[in-house]
């Protein structure tokens, strides 16, 4: 019989999952934001889970929203990582170095 | 078994491997083709909660439009993958730490009987349920004013995206055609005064 305990451990495990590829990959953008995407469907994974088991259809709204945001997101972000390609013909985060930070 | 469980943990199983998959895969165009794998399965899981809806448009939102982006811009990018890699193996062991502790203790948290998770039954569903019409009756009463804040938010971001990425070419004889209505005689043709010239001079 599934519980609520199996969905939410699965979420945790999705979440791991893209907190390490966060690490392994942090020279690469691409994968960042992949990461990031892991992240968004673990949290989207807790809350249609919670919404099933206590009846309430509003998380499933909050999952709806977070999908629209995550969509611009990404959109905004690998436009940002075309413009820094034709910039400076690189993505390696190394190179990104020109506020000197 | 039962063949919800069952289907749950293959379901479960293809997904985690996956989503390792996407974050150790050397190649991006691999990394972004098994994150669609992940998006699949996690739609799968959602129809197993009866979120029809969302599995379907996780679908398409993210498998037909946003995963083609990222497929887009990583054959678009000219990149040195070596480099990228740099560093890898040396987080693998701290990293795999972490991620191995956050498990172990979300673990413990979730599947002891603290919250009686497992006690929470399942509601039942009745025949002539439609998760696609309660969704829509919610959206656009209780959730009006943030559904319409929603297209906003998509407005800027296909705005943002096209100003990012627009530019004008230096080199190409492209020719305004506002500009070329607007002209006047006065910037095509100069009228000099000049001494008429006179038969026979010289």
């Amino acid at each position: 019989m599934l519980s609520l305990s199996h969905y939410l451990i699965l979420g945790a495990i999705l979440f791991a999952i893209g907190i390490v590829g966060v690490f392994l990959n942090r020279k690469n953008l691409i994968v960042l934001l992949m990461a990031i995407e892991l992240i968004l469907l673990a949290v989207n994974m807790n809350f249609v889970a919670f919404s099933y088991y206590l009846n309430d259809p509003a998380g499933q709204i909050f999952v709806f929203f977070i999908l629209t945001v995550a969509a611009a997101e990404s959109a905004i972000g690998l436009a940002i990582l075309v413009v820094l390609f034709r910039n400076l013909s690189t993505i390696h985060v190394d190179d990104l170095d020109s506020l000197k930070g | 078994m039962e063949f919800k469980t069952f289907v749950f943990y293959m379901l479960a199983t293809i997904m985690v491997l996956a989503s390792l998959r996407v974050i150790t895969a050397r190649n991006p165009v691999h990394a972004a083709l098994a994150l669609v794998l992940a998006f699949f399965n996690a739609a799968g899981i959602w129809l197993l909660l009866h979120a029809e809806f969302l599995a379907i448009a996780l679908i398409m939102v993210y498998v037909g439009a946003v995963m083609v982006l990222f497929l887009f811009v990583v054959m678009m990018l000219d990149i040195n993958i070596d480099r990228l890699r740099q560093g890898f193996w040396h987080y693998l062991p701290l990293g795999g730490l972490v991620g191995a502790l956050m498990i172990f203790e979300m673990s413990v948290v979730l599947g002891g009987h603290y919250f009686s998770l497992a006690e929470m039954a399942p509601p039942a569903i009745p025949a002539d349920h439609s998760n696609t019409r309660i969704l829509g009756r919610l959206l656009f009463t209780d959730y009006a004013y943030p559904f319409e804040l929603a297209s906003i938010v998509l407005l800027v971001g296909i705005v943002a995206a096209v100003m990012l990425t627009l530019r004008k070419r230096k080199d190409t004889k492209f020719m305004h055609p506002s500009d070329q209505v607007k002209v006047r005689r006065n910037d095509r043709v100069r009228m000099v005064s000049m001494p008429a010239e006179k038969e026979g001079g010289e």
